[in-house]
This record gives C-alpha cells, sequence and structure tokens, in this order.
C-alpha cells in the first residue's frame, strides 16, 4: 500500500521538476542564472488562476483535448512501474493499452488542433502524425524486446527484467534499445533536435503551434500532462538505462529520483549544445530509433 | 546599348547639383537611358517623382550608380497625363519604385505586373491609380494576393502580430505541405509619412525624422541626410568629425551584426551563441552610448559635423571595451562554426542566385553574400572612407550560411576599422557651420548602413526649401530577395532565411 501510494504521489508531484531541471540546465550552458527550479509549479498556479478563452469556431472537441490528454498520460503513469516500484495496475498485455494511451492522447490533441481551423494548427497537426508514425514503431519494437527478454507481457514484469538479471548475451541488445528509447523520448516530448520548446516562431514548431489556442487552465492541464508525458517516457527509459535496485523501497525511490533528474540534466545538455534539425531530416533521426530498436530484437532472436 | 553621356549628369556621393544642370529627356529616351545603363552594369539607386509644378505634368527622377566608375547619375523627365509605360518588365529592380510613383502620384505603370500598393496610403494628388474614392480609408494588406488553385494547396497566413516583439507585416504563403510555392509581402502597417513631414524643411524637425527612418539604423540615415545638408550648403566637415562618423557608423554594424549572429542561432536552437550575442550586442551599443550617450546613436551626427567630441579617455575606453568584445563575440560566434548541427542548418538554405540579386537590385550584406561585389564605403565613398578603406566581404552561394559568413567577416574588419581609426584621430574641431542651403538643386548622399545602401535624394525650391525629398532604405530594395528565396523551400525554414535578411518594416514604410 505504501508503495502505491508513493508511487502516485511521484507521479502527480515530480514531473514539472523535471521541466525546471531542464530548464536550469540551459540557463548554466547559457551563463544566466535563469528560472527558478519550481517555475514551472509556479506556472502552472498562475495558468489555473486564469480565464480562459475559446474562439468561437470550436466545439467541445477544443476542450476535451487537454482533458483526455491528461487522463491518458495519468493512466499510463500507473501502469509504468517507477524504479524498483511495482505499478499499480497491471495486467497481461497491458503494453499494448500503454502504447495507445499515448495515441489517443495525440488523436484528441491533433483533433484540437484541427477544432480551431488555423492553418498554423493544422501544420502542427500533419506533422505531429507524421512522426508519431515512426516513433510509434520504435516504442513497440523496443517493449517487443524487452517481452521477448523477460518472457512477460505484463509492463510491470517486462521493465523489471533488466534489474533481475540477464545473461551477458542481453546486454548488446539492451545497448541499443536504450538509444532507440532515449530518441523517442525526445521526439514524443517535443525536445531538441526534433522540436524546439521554446521558440515563439510559429512556422517552426510541431506540438507547441497545436496548443497555442489553448489558455488558462486547460493550457496549464497541457503543460502538466506533457511533463508527465516526459516523467513516464523517462522512466521506461531509466528501466533499461540503469537497471539497479538494492531491495529497500526508501532508498529505490531515492534512487529514481536521482536517476530521473540526471535524466532531465542530460536532456538539458543536449538542448544546450545542438541546433535542431532541419524539418525534413527528422524522420530520418526516427527511423535511426525504429533500427536502433529493429537490430536490438534481431540480436536477440537470432 | 550605348548610354549617349550627355544625356546623363554625374555626379560623386554626397554632391549637390543645379536643378537645371539635371538634363531633363522625353519620358521615351528617359526610360531607354535607364534599361541602357542597367543593361550595362548600373543600378537604380532611387527612381521617384516629385510634386508637379503645373497639374498633369509629374516630373520623375533617377538616380543611377555606377560602381565600377565610382560615379552617380541623375536624370529627369516630365509625365504628361495620368500613366506611362511601365520599365518592370524589362528591368525589374524598379518594380518596387513604379508601385511607389503609382501610391504616390497615382500614375498608373501600365503593363505593370503586379501594381499593388506599396504602403496603402492615398495619393499626394487628386489622381489615384487604382480609382479609390477619395475619402474612403485604405487599410493596409487588404486585396488582391497572388494565388495558387489546387486541392492539396494551401495558404498560410502570419501577421501583422507576430508572436516576438518585432515590428508588423503580413507574409502570406502558398504552400503544398511543407514546401512553399510562392511568398508575397505586405507591409505599410509602420508609414508615419516621413517623406512628406521633410517638405518645407529643413526644420529642427527634420532631422529626428531622419534619426528615427529605421531604429536601428540611425547613424547610416542621420548620416545621408546630414551630407544632403553639408551637400547643398557646400560645407567642408571637419576631418575629426568624419573619423567620428565612421566609427560610430561601423559601431553599429557591429551591434546589429553581432545581434544577427545570436538570432539566427536563437532560430536553429542553439542556445550559447544566442544567449552570449545577445549579451554582447549590448556591449557594442553601450560604446556608442559612450560616444553620444545614446545606444542607437541618436544625437551624434549633426549637420556639419558630430555633436560629440571624444576625449583621449574616452578613446582609451573605447579602445578598452573593443578588446574585451572582440574576444567575447569570437568566442561567441566561432561556436556557430564549430557546430556541425548548426552548419546543417545554415547551408544550403535560402538560396539567392547571383543573378537574381543582380536583377532585383539588392543591396548590402544580402547582395554580397551572393556574390555581388557592391558596397558603398568602396563603390561611392564619401567622408572618411574616400581616404580609410575597410576590406569588401564577398561569398559566392547566397545561402543562409553566406549571409551568416558575410557578416562574421564584416565584424572582424570593423573591429579592426575601428582600432585603427581611434588610434589616429585627427585634433580639430567636430562640427562646421552650415550655411543656408542652395536653391534650386539636387543633392544625392549614400551611405553603407549594416543592411546596405541608404540613399536619400533632395530637391530644394528656390528658397532653399526641400520640395522633395526621398528615402530608399536597403529594405525598399530586399524585401523582393526575401520572398524570392522563399520558392521552394520548407515553410518551417521561413524564420531562419528572414533572420539571414532581417530587413526593417519601418525603413522601408517610411
Amino acid at each position: 500500500m505504501t508503495e502505491k501510494i508513493i508511487h502516485v504521489a511521484l507521479l502527480l508531484i515530480l514531473p514539472p521538476l523535471l521541466f525546471g531541471v531542464i530548464g536550469k540546465t540551459k540557463a548554466w550552458f547559457a551563463g544566466r542564472v535563469g528560472p527558478p527550479l519550481l517555475q514551472p509549479y509556479y506556472d502552472l498556479i498562475k495558468l489555473a488562476r486564469k480565464s480562459m478563452v475559446f474562439s468561437r469556431t470550436t466545439t467541445w472537441v477544443f476542450r476535451a483535448g487537454p482533458v483526455v490528454t491528461l487522463s491518458a498520460a495519468l493512466i499510463a503513469g500507473l501502469m509504468v512501474p517507477l524504479g524498483a516500484l511495482d505499478s499499480p495496475i497491471a495486467f497481461t498485455g497491458d503494453l499494448i493499452l500503454f502504447a495507445y494511451l499515448f495515441g489517443l492522447a495525440r488523436f484528441f490533441t491533433t483533433s484540437a488542433a484541427l477544432d480551431t481551423g488555423s492553418p498554423f494548427e493544422g501544420m502542427g497537426s500533419a506533422r505531429e502524425v507524421t512522426f508519431a508514425c515512426l516513433t510509434e514503431p520504435a516504442l513497440f519494437l523496443a517493449l517487443l524486446v524487452l517481452a521477448k527478454a523477460s518472457g512477460s507481457l505484463m509492463l510491470t514484469d517486462l521493465l523489471h527484467g533488466p534489474a533481475e538479471g540477464f545473461s551477458s548475451g542481453m546486454v548488446a541488445p539492451l545497448v541499443l534499445v536504450g538509444i532507440g528509447l532515449f530518441i523517442v523520448l525526445l521526439a514524443e516530448t517535443c525536445r531538441i533536435p526534433v522540436d524546439d520548446p521554446n521558440t515563439h516562431l510559429e512556422l517552426t514548431m510541431i506540438h507547441e503551434v497545436m496548443v497555442l489556442d489553448h489558455s488558462g487552465p486547460l493550457f496549464g492541464v497541457i503543460l502538466y500532462a506533457s511533463s508527465i508525458k516526459m516523467f513516464v517516457l523517462g522512466s521506461v527509459l531509466l528501466h533499461v538505462a540503469f537497471p539497479f535496485k538494492t531491495g529497500e523501497v526508501w532508498i529505490d525511490v531515492s534512487l529514481f529520483v536521482l536517476e530521473i533528474l540526471f535524466l532531465s540534466i542530460l536532456i538539458g545538455t543536449i538542448e544546450s549544445v545542438m541546433a535542431r534539425l532541419q524539418m525534413r531530416h527528422v524522420p530520418y533521426l526516427l527511423i535511426a530509433a525504429t533500427l536502433f530498436c529493429s537490430f536490438g530484437f534481431l540480436l536477440l532472436v537470432r | 546599348m550605348t548610354i549617349d553621356s550627355s544625356s546623363l549628369a554625374s555626379l560623386s556621393n554626397s554632391r549637390s547639383i543645379a536643378l537645371d544642370k539635371v538634363p531633363l529627356l522625353a519620358l521615351g529616351d528617359f526610360q531607354k537611358t535607364i534599361l541602357g545603363s542597367v543593361k550595362a552594369g548600373r543600378r537604380v539607386s532611387a527612381l521617384f517623382g516629385a510634386p508637379a509644378a503645373d497639374e498633369g505634368n509629374t516630373p520623375l527622377y533617377a538616380v543611377l550608380a555606377d560602381d565600377e566608375e565610382n560615379k552617380l547619375y541623375v536624370l529627369r523627365t516630365i509625365v504628361s497625363g495620368e500613366r506611362f509605360p511601365s520599365l518592370t518588365p524589362d528591368c525589374p529592380q524598379v518594380h518596387l519604385f513604379e508601385r511607389e510613383i503609382a501610391e504616390q502620384f497615382g500614375l498608373v505603370p501600365e503593363g505593370h505586373p503586379w501594381l499593388k500598393p506599396v504602403r496603402y496610403r492615398h495619393s499626394w494628388t487628386n489622381l489615384d491609380a487604382w480609382n479609390r474614392p477619395p475619402g474612403e480609408p485604405i487599410l493596409p494588406a487588404v486585396g488582391d494576393f497572388y494565388k495558387v488553385d489546387g486541392d492539396e494547396v494551401h495558404e498560410v497566413a502570419v501577421g501583422p502580430v507576430h508572436a516576438g516583439v518585432i515590428e508588423p507585416g503580413h507574409f502570406r504563403f502558398q504552400c503544398n505541405g511543407e514546401k512553399v510555392f510562392h511568398l508575397e509581402i505586405a507591409l505599410g502597417y509602420q508609414h508615419r509619412g516621413v517623406e512628406e513631414a521633410m517638405i518645407g524643411g529643413p526644420t529642427s524637425r527634420s532631422i529626428h525624422f531622419a534619426e528615427t527612418l529605421a531604429g536601428d539604423t540611425t547613424i547610416a540615415h542621420c548620416t545621408a541626410y546630414c551630407q544632403i545638408l553639408e551637400a547643398l550648403a557646400h560645407c567642408q566637415k571637419p576631418p575629426r568629425a568624419q573619423v567620428l562618423r565612421a566609427i560610430s557608423l561601423e559601431l553599429e554594424r557591429l551591434a546589429n551584426h553581432v545581434g544577427d549572429l545570436g538570432a539566427l542561432a536563437n532560430d536553429v536552437g542553439y542556445l550559447p551563441t544566442a544567449s552570449y550575442c545577445g549579451r554582447i550586442r549590448g556591449d557594442f551599443l553601450n560604446m556608442t552610448a559612450l560616444l553620444c550617450g545614446s545606444r542607437f546613436g541618436r544625437g551624434m551626427v549633426r549637420p556639419g559635423g558630430v555633436a560629440f567630441d571624444a576625449d583621449e579617455k574616452l578613446v582609451e575606453e573605447l579602445l578598452k571595451r573593443l578588446g574585451d568584445a572582440e574576444r567575447d563575440t569570437f568566442g561567441a560566434v566561432n561556436l556557430l562554426w564549430e557546430t556541425p548541427s548548426v552548419m546543417a542548418r545554415f547551408e544550403g538554405i535560402g538560396i539567392l542566385p547571383h543573378e537574381v540579386a543582380i536583377e532585383l537590385g539588392i543591396v548590402g550584406p544580402a547582395a554580397r553574400a551572393s556574390g555581388v561585389a557592391r558596397d558603398v564605403r568602396q563603390d561611392q565613398p564619401s567622408g572618411l572612407f574616400r581616404f580609410a578603406h575597410i576590406p569588401m566581404s564577398t561569398c559566392d552561394a547566397g545561402d543562409v550560411l553566406s549571409r551568416a559568413f558575410i557578416r562574421r567577416l564584416e565584424i572582424q574588419h570593423s573591429i579592426e576599422f575601428i582600432r585603427e581609426q581611434l588610434h589616429q584621430i585627427p585634433s580639430g574641431p567636430v562640427k562646421a557651420p552650415v550655411t543656408p542651403l542652395a536653391p534650386k538643386s539636387l543633392a544625392v548622399a549614400l551611405s553603407e548602413g549594416w543592411r546596405g545602401e541608404v540613399c536619400h535624394v533632395a530637391l530644394t525650391d528656390e528658397r532653399g526649401r526641400f520640395s522633395r525629398y526621398k528615402v530608399v532604405d536597403p529594405s525598399f530594395h530586399n524585401w523582393t530577395a526575401l520572398a524570392y528565396v522563399l520558392r521552394g523551400q520548407e515553410i518551417s525554414d521561413f524564420p531562419l532565411c528572414n533572420k539571414s535578411f532581417n530587413l526593417s518594416y519601418c525603413g522601408h514604410d517610411l
């Protein structure tokens, strides 16, 4: 029971901090002080207190977008084990639901964007679904490798697989899958080199442009949901990248928090030292992620 | 075609000429001369109408620049009636000048392929080229736009309100997916009526109009304005003033070029250079502030010289700051060239071919990046640039990378130039008295702003007052180049292309 409470608490409270850490890292590289670590929380509180503006052309789909996205992200968060903690919701085959919860969220985000009728948002939706077509296979192949290695179709068992100990033959596939998952994480959470979350240039945006018309609490929900998405995908990656556990709950939880914050620093570092890709080169990177995961699979089944 | 040189009056930059010495040609000969000159490698620096002495007969003036021979040519004609044959089909670089004449004087250039207003204003005369009723307000960017038809073609409209804190302008893209077929730019939101306000001048306000023509080009515009007055008053400015003017002009170039490189980095999401250049731009602006108290050089250049002298202590401080800023600038800017992901974004994007740059009459770093060796400081030197030369930088590729590279080279040259000049400022006064202006004369002043050629032309009446004051900002020439380079580009690369030109809205709108 305690573990479940910790799991839910981590899932609800920790995600915005990742954005705070990324922001601090980028500020450090730029030689600035940067916003406070807790700025994302302040932003959420600020947005929650604002009123909303709705375009007359929009329908219920526009309002449902952020709500569905947040719900999907939260449910996905309950299905993924955080560090050594088992996930509160687990059943055989839950990895399919897990992957398609993101699909559902995407469907509603893009529909809400199209609902505004703005050419920018249409452009963003087109880009989002195009790139999603390329990240989805990578995610599936990665889960497939883990399922094959652990012999389970339940996310908790499958992701805890690496920590239970593998034969040395598993190392190479896991490294490849780790790289693939990291690219998926960057693409799905709209970070450089795929997207630039800080740009103000509508014509270059992918994800941000789809939520331009959302305001106030609904926009806060979008920000919160995207931080949860990063948190969830980050947790998946950590199972592959740092498959260690001590067995002591509190140490494992602290270890997990440190790991995920380190991951944020890594993402912030990547954003600071490279430019984003030209839009037409993004698919190459995503296909590379798929290739990494499929080579991992090949190595495993050969 | 050979040009009958008797049909042209030649003068050099910042010189005046009596109006009756400017050859008055028949309209046909006037146009033939322009066409022939452009074919022979000259370019049109200005082409404009002037208020008619008697109704129905509108005078047109042209200023042609010969960069090979370092000469300017002026000629004029009179258009009787309401229309004249357009030169644009044979000489694309006059397209916007003809639209401007149509807008300001209501004369229709017949055969102009895309005759739209430039700034969406009422004409200065009773005529209107589009037969719009006189009382009705004219709204910017309202009207026809070039349209591509087809099921898969979509239109994207950006602006006039933008996401960043920038000037207003309307951009309309015809796209197929991510690919841009055509971009049309509609400006005019920033029109303040500077040319109209200058008529009857110089008054005490005139210099402030000139200084604020384009805020980031204060020194270049103000220098051109002062050179007009000095040319018309036959005033010899003291050498010390000329050096200080050149130094402040180069400081203005440095601040803007550094800022642009930072902005280019920002647009591709490359953080370090973006942040550092933003700060270093401030360092250069502060050096200008050290000279005259204004970061943008307001109040520095004044008719007859400059308003602020630099004593030894100040020169020393400037040299020290210049050294620091130089080290920081190259530390930040070289990162761009050392980062492959940045180079991949700049290379091959937004290519302006050499021939197109010549045909469209592009000026400044944008022209030099396409291999067109055009620089007023070398070709039409005035002031200090007659004695001290800055090497001209050119590049061949014409892409975003070339435009960035030209800026980097010019930063280097300008810093060296300023350092050299600071070491040898001649002594003496910094200002000479300016006498009343010569009546019935024409003066042309060019200066190389950081965006390119700034051209001012003034005509005086019999009392020595401006009867027409024409301003051509480099942006007036170069906006067309931005629209051109977007053809066939990805729409997501528009901000990058835009930033690589970084044109002025208010400089265009006047």
